[in-house]
């Protein structure tokens, strides 16, 4: 079997502390695989250290111990080496609010150097996508945060990048337009043969979007893992990995976290 | 009856200065003419100037002496304040330097300029740079620090090159804050250039107000004053105009009429 395109070696991330004594472990030793194609979806509590993975991931951070390997590039260390290569949904929206919507999902196209009218078209054809056309020229004060979001997935979207880094792309939207992207986004995934990681806070929408669910203690490490078919995306399979992770998180304690996890 | 705020923000405007022009004029009928002038005539004085060429272009010389002041503390306090901002261990090195530079007053950097150097346009150029650069060089470091990390992160996530990442985002991010500088280093500049023009200036402003000074010229030395007041109002007011423009982005709350 090929290499896996993306891989986790032992991978520890400590932030210090703001009184700058001591540390504060939010990776511990975190190790997995993800193959090519793949779309892992990844729970966990809150402050488990979801984004911290993904920002290690993207290269955003640099990992205390351990190794991140994407493609054969360390993603921190050869930071060029995924110029076009990766997309990231960041958890809030983060636009420019100097931008327009449209000069928003321009900007990846613009960085990577595209000309000016053919980033227009694909933007546009992205908000139309994502159901905001007639909203291209609209600043980030004028949206909702719904359609903030959208326009967040839009920019990461119209680079058309390998892998995808979505850190709960979903999370302020209504269950309808959530259950069409989920739908579209599976769909442009799968048919373009990128490879997908997915952060989300609710169960089922880890197992409708995922191929493989991984399942994160508090500080980040691998407490469960399942693999979703067709088979285990219905019926009783699909109760008894619910049943699972639910056990799983709620095993799990945490400071000042609410002790249910959403369904 | 409720005025629209603008309207009324002007009316008290021009009834303050209604009320300083009246007691001027009163005090022109017991004083000498050489202490207080009646306001006609710094008024037609000061439309003398503008409409006399040979006086106008003195202005426009001294005005051209602000902006090249300006723009020069403005490229090399950018210069000095990109660096810090990135490797702020650099700040414990400059700030001292800068606030040491604050502290010396214009008349000194004439004496300065004065020995150091020759040619009057040179002279006057290094006092309007070294007295506006510390201000300008701390401003733009404020603007770029408040760079957001977030979209700072964002838009790295992209790979940009160093000149895009400084065109897409550093620049968006510190135009508010050089705005400003601007606007506050206008009148600072103002008041300085008169003081350069000490230095041997055989033209401008300065150069006028020490000659009514000899002729002991109230009016004059009003009208020349009143020269440099309206340059600066202008250039804020157009200063106003490009940041209304250029941030238009910005949302206003309901609440802040
Ligand atoms: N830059 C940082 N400096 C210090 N601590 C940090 C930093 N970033 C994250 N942390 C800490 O690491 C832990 C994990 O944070 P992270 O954002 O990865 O959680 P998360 O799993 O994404 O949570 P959520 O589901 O709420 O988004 C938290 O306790 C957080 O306080
Ligand atoms: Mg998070």
């Amino acid at each position: 079997m090929a290499d896996p395109l993306i891989r986790f070696r032992e991978v520890t991330k400590e932030f210090s502390r703001p009184d700058g004594v001591g540390t504060f472990t939010a990776v511990d030793r975190l190790s997995f695989a993800i193959e090519k194609g793949e779309i892992v979806a990844v729970l966990g509590k809150t402050g488990c250290g979801k984004s911290t993975m993904f920002n290690l991931l993207a290269g955003l951070i640099e990992p205390t111990s351990g190794k991140v390997d994407v493609a054969g590039h360390d993603p921190f260390s050869e930071f060029n080496a995924f110029r076009g290569k990766m997309g990231i949904v960041f958890q809030n929206d983060r636009l420019m609010p100097w931008r327009t919507a449209l000069d928003n999902v321009v900007l990846g196209l613009e960085i990577l150097d595209a000309k000016r009218a053919e980033a227009e078209i694909v933007a546009r054809r992205w908000l139309a996508r994502l159901g905001l056309s007639g909203n291209e020229n609209d600043y980030p004060h004028a949206l909702s945060g719904g359609m903030r979001q959208r326009v967040s997935i839009a920019r990461a979207f119209a680079v058309e990048p390998d892998i995808l880094l979505c850190d709960e792309p979903f999370s302020s939207l209504d269950e309808m337009t959530a259950r069409d992207l989920r739908a579209e986004f599976v769909r442009l995934v799968k048919q373009a043969g990128k490879t997908a990681v997915f952060i989300t806070h609710h169960i089922n929408e880890a197992m409708d979007v995922g191929d493989r669910i991984m399942v994160f203690h508090r500080p980040a490490r691998i407490a469960y893992e399942a693999r979703m078919d067709a088979a285990s995306r219905e019926g009783s399979g699909r109760q008894a990995i619910q049943d699972e992770i639910l056990k799983v998180l709620s095993l799990e304690t945490g400071e000042g976290m609410p002790a249910a996890p959403v369904v | 009856m409720t005025l629209n705020p603008r309207l009324r923000q002007f009316l008290q405007a021009v009834a303050s200065m209604f009320v300083l022009l009246a007691a001027w004029q009163i005090a022109s009928f017991f004083f000498p003419y050489y202490l207080f002038p009646p306001v006609q005539d710094i008024v037609v004085r000061t439309v003398r100037i503008l409409v006399n060429w040979p006086e106008l272009k003195q202005v426009l010389e001294t005005a051209m002496r602000i902006f090249i002041g300006l723009a020069g503390a403005f490229l090399l306090g950018s210069l000095l304040a990109i660096p810090i901002g990135r490797y702020p261990k650099l700040e414990s090195y400059i700030t001292p330097f800068l606030v040491f530079l604050q502290g010396i007053p214009a008349l000194s950097w004439v004496i300065i300029a004065i020995i150091w150097f020759h040619g009057t346009e040179f002279r006057i150029a290094f006092i309007m740079i070294i007295t506006t650069l510390p201000a300008f060089t701390f401003q733009v470091l404020d603007s770029y620090r408040s760079m957001s990390k977030d979209l700072f992160e964002m838009t790295m996530s992209f790979r940009p090159s160093a000149w895009t990442l400084f065109r897409v985002l550093i620049v968006p991010t510190i135009l508010p804050g050089i705005l400003t500088a601007w606007k506050i280093n206008l009148g600072n500049a103002a008041r300085v250039v008169v003081v350069a023009e000490l230095v041997g200036a055989t033209g401008g402003v300065g150069y006028e107000l020490l000659r009514q000074q000899q002729l002991f010229d109230m009016a004059g030395a009003l009208a020349w004053t009143i020269q440099l007041v309206l340059f600066v109002l202008v250039v804020q007011q157009v200063i106003v105009w490009v940041e209304n423009w250029l941030l238009r982005y910005r949302p206003v709350s309901e609440r802040a009429a």
